[in-house]
């Protein structure tokens, strides 16, 4: 079938009947006898397909069918540059799909349409090999139309062979994105409607649309001239891709004897005749794309990476002795995204770790971060954190009116409220719970920042729980606040929470009385 | 030393610890971390950072490089994992080894995107076509969603097969403390793999068995190394179970609730013990068995409408009564509320 394939269309005629299997037989014949054949086999090829199940001598592909002659084309391409020990070749799913029986190369099926999907991470994880995409009309230009549109964005340095031959061999003659107008199919059985279908994908065309394509040509099948012109073409699609250049793209207009009801001859003067008014065979790109490589990421060690070397580890660890009974406490703080709320929360575990503490953080995520209200959950224990979900809390730190009121009944009995406001809601009460009023957002203000109201409150919180010891806090700002500015400001913010909470203990006394009214 | 880090985050930092680099995904709240993380943190170490186009095209950019011999994973959330199952199936099916992260949310559908259990079956049944089993591992903590995942590879690469780190919203989101340490990995030598050398030429990676004996003889290899992995393999921890009169069954973030729910019931002087599965498959059905054999009744909770709870029914097999409690949509049950729960089932057993 090979052999058959270079032959000219009239010799062809001629030759028709015969059966591949005996050409095959024939050719393997001559060989032993010591000629060389004229049309010898690429020894990219297998000898004998071996993985196929019976007639291991010939291909699946019916007589005149334009795979085999792909087939041999690349073969002899890889031959000639002396590739085959290091290509992977992509098989897809459709009459090709058992490529893998006949290319004596790597090789690797893959699923229906994702060929460029799964070359794309091949060539990645062995860039200096050669990875072909071996795909149909029906694989490429329909199930995997995203895969190949953004491979070939990428500029992925692989050679895509698209085979369109209009039609869904393997299945047994369904319509496929690339079926030609009034063509008869399966399923089009009264010719494709363009109402209905749509029009013919141009694939080679639409490709070459986008930016970082090296290498785009359609090329045809139909006599031979045109084949020894798709010979030259795979094979630079090949060295293109050899050479680094860029992702490669070769589309073969192909005949489909059998499906298309035609015998071989008439299937390849179809192609010349029918198809190539709707795909005008062309370079539609050649040239090398200028790919900004952007700024290259620096290596580093993967302790540096993972901070996990002891040098990233150089913070201040706090040398404050926890001077305070500690009690486990569970924190909820709520407020406004953009508020600070989930930062306050971070600040703590981060302070309870260094203590030595078990810690975890759990926030509110998703579209509430973005805006709303947003929350977290915070716990620090002495033991083994179970639920980091905080139903109860002991300390609900809320940041505006609308978190006090929705989260003030969840406080544990004995509870602490921390309130940014000089007042509490006249018309609030939180039985059983202390309520505090701090004006967190004027202090901060003052200070110069009114984003420094969480730090503020977590002043007010250390002062008012001491569960955690003001040094540590202040270890941590120093480890997180990187600016100096920003960083004084939030010392002052954790200094004045803490000193209004020591000057206005009464206020507490009063909120609460009042929360009991 | 310990340092803090979120759950989506300790995934990848475990991934790189394990000698993956190579990850290829596609964001999606809440499991969008994993993907930015690798994003910043492969390259630096030399690997490769992809967003695809789709999570069609990631999972099966995850074949590719699993083909060519290379550690390599994603991450996604429920609707994102009903696109990688197709990909899933050819990744068993070709005994292709990855690891692939379900941070799972609530569904069906689009859902939303608050914690849910509700992939277990699409996970551990395996949700795309054909005979297969995927490893499901389900970390409960930020340190586990570290070693598990790292777990995962080892497994993966063991049994030639994917293995699912399979964690919820609450556990990708939350911030624990993260303990790791750096040691060389040499993962182990694939000579299967098609890499484009003279070695690897003849090597082929398909899922196709076109013969009817030889797709059988196909799947009957991977249920020999399915059931060796049954043997070898399952995982679980048991708090308070010696004397446990009722057993709490959960895992990811519901066994963290149960944890807290059981020290409570201690409190209250109910023997109360814990039961968490770490593989959900295979199952510690051997253990929960045994674990149960003493106790008077079985709950399990799940964020599910009762999926988990199936494999505890074939593990005890009617020999202990089973009871479910699920939330879902996003709700988490509260101590308080698994505690009463515990309390009312419990007056109902005199």
């Amino acid at each position: 079938m090979e052999v058959e394939s270079v032959i000219g269309v009239d010799g062809l005629e001629a030759k028709s009947e015969v059966t591949a299997e005996a050409q095959s037989k024939a050719s393997l014949e001559v060989s032993k006898d010591g000629y060389e054949p004229i049309h010898s086999k690429s020894p990219v090829f297998f000898d004998l397909y071996q993985r196929k199940s019976e007639l291991k001598h010939q291909t699946h592909y019916c007589p005149g069918c334009g795979h085999g002659v792909v087939h041999k084309l690349i073969a002899e391409a890889l031959q000639e540059l002396g590739l085959q020990d290091s290509t992977i070749f992509v098989s897809p799913v459709g009459c090709s799909v058992f490529a893998y029986y006949y290319f004596d190369v790597g090789n690797v099926q893959v699923a229906h349409g994702r060929a460029p999907a799964s070359a794309t991470a091949i060539k990645r994880s062995c860039p200096e090999k050669i990875v072909i995409s071996y795909q149909g009309d029906g694989d490429l230009a329909a199930i995997g139309t995203a895969e190949i549109v953004h491979a070939a964005n990428r500029g992925e340095k692989i050679t895509v062979f698209f085979v369109n031959n209009g039609i869904y061999g393997m299945t047994g003659g369904q319509m496929a994105p690339t079926t030609l107008v009034g063509q008869k199919s399966t399923t089009s059985p009264w010719g494709r409607r363009p109402a209905n279908e749509g029009f013919p994908l141009h694939m080679a065309e639409l490709l070459a649309t986008l930016e970082a394509p090296a290498y785009i040509e359609r090329v045809a099948l139909s006599d031979n001239k045109n084949i020894m012109k798709a010979r030259r073409v795979i094979r630079k699609a090949l060295e293109i891709q050899r050479d680094d250049a860029g992702f490669s793209f070769v589309e073969i207009l192909s005949p489909c004897p059998t499906i298309w009801g035609k015998n071989p001859v008439e299937a390849r003067r179809w192609v010349l005749e029918k198809m190539t008014p709707t795909f005008p065979l062309n370079v539609f790109r050649d040239r090398r794309p200028e790919v900004p490589t952007g700024d290259e990421p620096l290596q580093r060690t993967v302790g540096d990476v993972l901070e996990i070397t002891p040098k990233t580890h150089l913070h201040n660890v706090s040398t404050t002795k926890r001077a305070y009974h500690f009690k486990n406490v569970t924190i909820k703080v709520a407020g406004f995204g953009g508020q600070g709320v989930l930062l306050l929360g971070q600040l703590l575990i981060e302070m309870g770790m260094r203590e030595g503490l078990e810690v975890s953080w759990l926030p509110s995520y998703g579209p509430e971060m973005r805006s709303g209200s947003a929350h977290c959950h915070v716990c620090l224990s002495r033991e083994r954190i179970g639920s980091p979900l905080v139903s109860r809390p002991d300390v609900l730190v809320a940041m505006n009116e609308f978190s006090l009121r929705k989260f003030a009944s969840e406080v544990a009995t004995g509870g602490l409220i921390l309130y940014n406001g000089a007042s509490v809601p006249a018309d609030f009460s939180a039985p059983g719970a202390q309520v505090v009023g701090i004006p967190a957002a004027e202090i901060a203000d003052k200070l110069g920042s009114t984003k420094a109201a969480n730090i503020v409150m977590m002043g007010a919180l250390l002062e008012e729980t001491e569960c955690l010891a003001p040094g540590t806090a202040l270890s941590v700002l120093e480890d997180k606040v990187k600016k100096p500015d920003l960083l004084e400001i939030d010392r002052r913010a954790l200094f004045a929470g803490r000193l209004f909470i020591d000057d206005n203990a009464h206020i507490g006394a009063v909120s609460q009385s009042d929360g009991f009214a | 030393m310990r340092q803090l880090c979120k759950g989506n985050v300790a995934v990848v930092k475990g991934a790189i610890l394990a000698g993956c680099r190579a990850y290829y995904g596609y964001p999606i709240t809440p499991a969008s971390e994993i993907a930015e993380s690798a994003a910043l943190y492969f390259p630096q170490v030399g690997g490769t950072f992809l967003q695809a186009e789709s999570e069609v095209a990631a999972i099966n950019m995850v074949y590719g490089a699993a083909a060519a011999g290379t550690r390599v994973m994603t991450g996604s959330s429920g609707p994102g994992l009903s696109l990688m199952q197709e990909g899933m199936s050819y990744l068993a099916g070709a005994e292709l080894p990855c690891v692939i992260v379900d941070v799972m949310r609530g569904g069906p559908g689009l859902g939303n995107i608050a914690p849910e259990q509700s992939d277990y079956f699409a996970m551990v049944k395996g949700g795309g076509h054909g005979n297969y089993r995927n490893i499901v591992l389900a970390p409960a903590s930020v340190q586990e969603m570290a070693e598990l995942t790292m777990l995962a590879f080892e497994l993966a690469d063991k049994y030639r097969n994917p293995a699912v780190v399979l964690a919820d919203g609450f556990i990708g989101q939350m911030v624990e403390p993260l303990d790791l340490e750096y040691r060389e990995i040499h993962p182990p030598e694939k000579s299967w793999a098609v890499k484009g050398t003279p070695e690897t030429r003849a090597n082929l990676v398909s899922s196709i068995c076109l013969e009817t004996d030889e797709l059988e003889e196909h799947q009957r290899r991977m249920e020999a190394k399915y059931i060796r992995a049954q043997e070898a393999e399952p995982l679980c921890e048991l708090c308070y179970t010696e004397d446990a009169e009722i057993l709490l069954v959960g895992y990811g973030i519901v066994s963290r609730v149960l944890l807290s729910t059981v020290d409570a019931l201690r409190k209250e002087g109910v023997k109360a013990g814990l039961f968490r599965p770490i593989t959900l498959w295979p199952y510690p059905s051997k253990t929960l068995a045994k674990a149960a054999r003493k106790v008077e009744k079985v709950i399990v909770v799940e964020l599910s409408n009762g999926q988990m709870v199936e494999d505890v029914h074939l593990a005890l097999n009617g020999k202990v009564p089973v009871e479910f409690y699920g939330r879902v949509g996003g709700n988490v049950p509260s101590v308080a509320e698994l505690q009463q729960l515990v309390l009312t089932r419990m007056s109902a057993m005199v």
